[in-house]
């Protein structure tokens, strides 16, 4: 296939029984990009705080344009305290509206939606959230609502047994997505046993079988306590106006005695050499290919170079990787590469879907790109238009409520205010060229890489094979070996 | 991190989107101005973040392709990303990624959106760039853009489809429900051997014919100024010619004259049934009870299906119902998933049943509230962003000719009476439907039965 930048020089087509417009020029219609007045200023809300008696900590920031409210409930805990049954925690979150207090999951579907609220909770690695989005007419019934399934969920033992069900049944449908499938074996494979990313954040279906009532009220009983919550409220609120009413509804709320569980020691998760691995899909009408290792710390002064070479690598439309799979190829519907920020850190991944005939081929030019990147410095081009993709677009990022509680949420994560996006602009455009490669190779060793390949293997296991990135293996979408 | 040029599932806020009214009236400024070479434009300032979105309908989807070539409306969309004479490949998205900008497309059976967002001091660039697509893409399209895109769109089709558990079903129940030569009858994504067969002739004469300044509406909404856009886009846009007036497709009116019944084997670990009925295009009378009946239905845990199925009787890991109702016609559908050990024959008679049962009883009154506050709760949200509301704009505009429609659209779900949803219960759902299971391979003794509904 011929590549696209040579398309550039056809202009000699150009007019061709057109219908189109006469020369621009000849009209006074610029015939070049115009110049761009500065950007406004990056300008994060202010955020206010407050500290209830029994400890749970409430920040606010005020946006008025519409008159809704975000609460986000954010609890320490989630995957990274599963223990040995992965998939506690965000089961867990899971229940909490299945039924609390009087309601019935029934009664707490019809209220939010009577209120016009939408109450949703989740499990992250390191929390477990509750998210109530409300209009403000009804706010002080939703918070009523959002108080009675985060204190007083009441796990009976026919709720779980059912979400323990069909949570069993959605574990079995991931075996048909490939991407699902590329996913779990990569965590699997590239986190040791014991590491609390081995698994997966939804757990298995060992670990989920044996989910009853008891071992969900222990692990609520231990995680749901005022001392490690926060609660995040945005949108057409003051400080003055939601403290009562939280006051009101979350101030009884008390730590037990019991010490809150605590995330194991950290395992280091080392790189290995890069080794294949091949999970069997077979008929499939594409290859699902997964590549990475073990990250970098969302805290780590190599952020925001990380973030600069990323976009050039896989992190835009424009980066390497989709430029050269997508655009220039047209291997896949799209490619690309990102760093995910976990408490501990969470995995480099580089990924895409490729035609199968061609999983070979977009191996090796994942490859070369993993290579050029460590190999020469960016040019000054690439590196203006990563810095100022990543810094000028960050304004975008706090328009809506749940986007702004969202990022407050991230950063508390790690331990991080939201005034530190006041020098998150100055930081990225001071990334250099050398800070990029510097990076690269540092943390993207093409050595020691794993690949997860979920495809047809009848048809593409012997051109895979023939590149000899490393030793190759079968493997099921728990990361076990087939053998044949 | 996977990009954009995605083919949006169908509508794209359509009805089912959702303000917590009883009270809340919600307004959205704007001012409207049509070039002399009939571009049209409607603008609205939203000073709260300094950021803005460039919105643009080509009123051309894929419902408007010719035999032979379906996929082609989608196929032009990921070709207007190429180039064009001033913004040569690969300016477009290089230019706007540094400004801070992002941007993306879609196509669905009715028309093809395009739209650019970013810092709001990006308005010009964005405006420029969509201009010289409009006016001067032609002279750098060539066989190779066309051949590389064909591959990237085959390679969505195999993604998002193909590889995709129950990806066919969509597709399937598309040529089931509608007769052969309807707009809605053959997928957005198109056929391969029709992905195969575009020429680069097909590209010059769809331009000509559909992506002139009279076939397209520019919405502009953020912190910006009405008079600025003006100038910008009189400036940028003014001086590309009007094309000859365009021809839509329309569509031929149809009834099933009886139910028809599909099995198709996939890579799943779990059958799921597909109920689909022709139902009423959007924004015709009974369109918005139709949403309403949907949302009793399925809308929420408490929901008649939902509870049945997934809760009480246990039968199924999910169920859901919706109005999909485009330009052109509408139709209702309900999907539901056995649970491990089920078969779809055993989810019929339940599904039948609380049919039977809507178009016997009315909905409770707080059924209906509870409906209509959800819904209009979601049209709440949709105000907080500047992209959906400059899209809403041009889809309103689009669709009812008035570009502030959403006071109106609540108001047509708050009208609705649960006497209404009986009946469109009843008239709608009672009538002769498309029946598909979609069954683990080998087990088509999963499947569901051919029969009547029985409303």
């Amino acid at each position: 296939m011929k590549p696209v930048r040579a398309c550039a020089i056809m202009l000699t087509l150009a007019g061709g029984g057109a219908a189109g417009a006469a020369p621009a020029a000849a009209q006074g219609i610029p015939i070049s990009p115009p110049a761009l007045a500065p950007p406004a200023p990056l300008r994060v809300p202010p955020v206010e705080s407050a500290l209830l008696s029994n400890g749970l900590r409430l920040y606010v920031v005020q946006q008025h344009e519409v008159p809704v409210v975000q609460f986000l409930l954010s609890v320490a805990g989630g995957g990274r305290t599963d223990g040995p049954r992965p998939g506690l925690a965000s089961f867990t979150a899971g229940m909490l509206d299945e039924g609390a207090d009087t309601l019935d999951a029934f009664g707490i579907a019809a209220e939010a939606a009577y209120l016009g609220a939408s109450l949703n909770s989740g499990a992250g690695w390191d929390a477990i959230q509750l998210s109530l989005k409300t209009p403000k007419r009804t706010m002080r019934q939703s918070l009523a609502l959002l108080a009675i399934v985060a204190l007083s969920p009441n796990f009976k033992s026919a709720d779980v047994a059912r979400q323990r069900e069909l949570r069993l049944a959605r574990i079995l449908q991931q075996r048909d997505e490939p991407q699902a499938v590329a996913a779990l074996a990569f965590s699997a494979l590239v986190f040791p046993p014991g590491h609390p990313y081995h698994a997966s954040l939804g757990g298995d279906s060992a670990s989920t079988v044996g989910l009853d009532s008891l071992s969900v009220r222990r692990y609520y009983g231990r995680t749901f306590r005022p001392d490690r919550a926060r609660l995040i409220v945005t949108g057409d609120v003051t400080l003055a106006e939601v403290r009562a009413a939280v006051a009101h509804r979350f101030g009884r709320w008390r730590a037990p005695q019991q010490p809150p569980l605590l995330p194991p020691h950290a395992i280091d998760a080392l790189s290995q050499s890069t080794a294949v691995y091949l999970v069997d899909k077979p008929g499939a009408a594409q290859s699902v290919i997964v590549i990475g290792a073990p990250g970098v710390a969302r805290t780590s002064p190599d952020y925001y170079a990380l973030q600069v070479m990323n976009t050039i690598l896989g992190g835009s439309f424009s980066s390497r990787i989709n430029q050269n799979l997508r655009e220039t190829r047209g291997y896949t519907y799209g490619a690309g590469s990102g760093f995910e920020y976990r408490p501990l850190p969470g995995p480099f991944i580089a990924q895409t879907s490729v035609r199968t005939y061609v999983s070979d081929s977009s191996l090796i030019e994942l490859f070369k790109e993993f290579r050029g990147i460590r190999d020469s410095a960016v040019t000054p081009v690439e590196l203006a238009r990563a810095k100022s993709y990543i810094a000028l677009g960050l304004g975008g990022e706090f328009e809506t409520t749940g986007q702004v509680a969202g990022q407050l949420a991230e950063l508390q994560q790690f331990g991080l205010l939201l005034t530190s996006f006041n020098t998150y602009v100055p930081r990225i455009m001071a990334v250099t060229a050398h800070d990029v490669q510097r990076v690269a190779r540092t943390y993207l060793r093409p050595d020691r890489l794993s690949v997860v390949v979920v495809g047809d293997l009848a048809r593409v296991r012997t051109g895979i094979e023939a590149l000899k990135l490393g030793p190759l293996s079968e493997r099921d979408l728990a990361g076990r070996e087939v053998t044949r | 991190m996977l990009p954009r040029r995605t083919l949006l599932p169908l509508l794209l806020l359509a009805a089912a989107s959702p303000i917590a009214g009883q009270g809340t009236r919600i307004r959205v400024p704007y001012t409207i101005d049509t070039l002399k070479n009939g571009l049209t434009l409607i603008v609205h300032e939203d000073h709260s973040v300094p950021i803005v979105s460039v919105n643009t309908w080509r009123h051309v989807g894929s419902g408007d392709e010719r035999p032979g070539r379906t996929g082609f409306a989608h196929l032009y969309e990921h070709l207007m990303f190429m180039g064009s004479e001033h913004a040569p490949y690969p300016m477009f998205d290089r230019l706007l990624e540094a400004a801070g900008g992002d941007n993306n497309a879609s196509t669905w059976g009715d028309a093809t959106n395009y739209f650019e967002s970013g810092p709001a001091n990006a308005l010009p660039l964005m405006l420029w760039l969509e201009a010289d697509r409009t006016g001067w893409f032609l002279p750098t399209m060539t066989k190779e853009k066309v051949d590389l895109q064909r591959d990237v769109v085959k390679n969505e089709r195999r993604q998002s489809y193909e590889n995709e558990p129950y990806g066919m079903a969509e597709i399937i129940l598309g040529e089931m429900l509608y007769p052969a030569g309807h707009p809605y009858h053959w997928p957005t994504i198109g056929y391969m051997e029709d992905l195969s067969a575009a020429s680069l002739d097909d590209v010059k004469e769809f331009f000509r014919k559909y992506y002139a300044p009279n076939n397209s509406t520019l919405v502009v909404a953020g912190d910006v100024k009405t008079a600025d856009v003006r100038r910008l886009v009189e400036q940028d846009f003014g001086g590309i010619p009007a094309g000859p007036p365009i021809t839509r497709s329309v569509a031929p009116a149809f009834t099933l004259a009886h139910d028809s019944a599909r099995v198709l084997e996939d890579r799943v670990q779990l059958p799921r049934l597909y109920y689909q009925w022709h139902s009423a295009r959007q924004y015709a009378p009974d369109d918005a009870a139709l949403t309403i009946a949907a949302y009793v239905l399925t809308g929420a845990k408490n929901s008649r299906l939902t509870q049945q199925l997934v809760y009480e009787l246990q039968l199924a890991t999910d169920v859901s119902a919706s109005q999909g109702g485009r330009r052109l016609d509408g139709d209702f559908s309900i999907t539901a998933t056995a649970r491990p050990g089920h078969a779809l024959l055993e989810l019929q008679p339940v599904i039948d049943g609380e049919l039977a049962r809507l178009a016997r009883e009315a909905p409770t009154a707080r059924e209906l509230a509870q409906a209509q506050n959800s819904i209009e709760a979601a049209f709440l949200n949709r105000l907080e962003r500047v992209a959906a509301k400059a899209n809403s704009l041009n889809a309103y505009y689009y669709m009812t000719g008035q570009p502030d429609f959403f006071q109106q659209d609540i108001a047509r779900y708050r009208a609705v009476t649960a006497a209404d949803v009986r009946r469109v219960v009843a008239d709608y759902l009672g009538a002769p439907k498309v029946v598909l299971s979609v069954v683990p391979e080998g087990k088509s003794s999963l499947a569901a039965a051919a029969t009547r509904a029985t409303p």
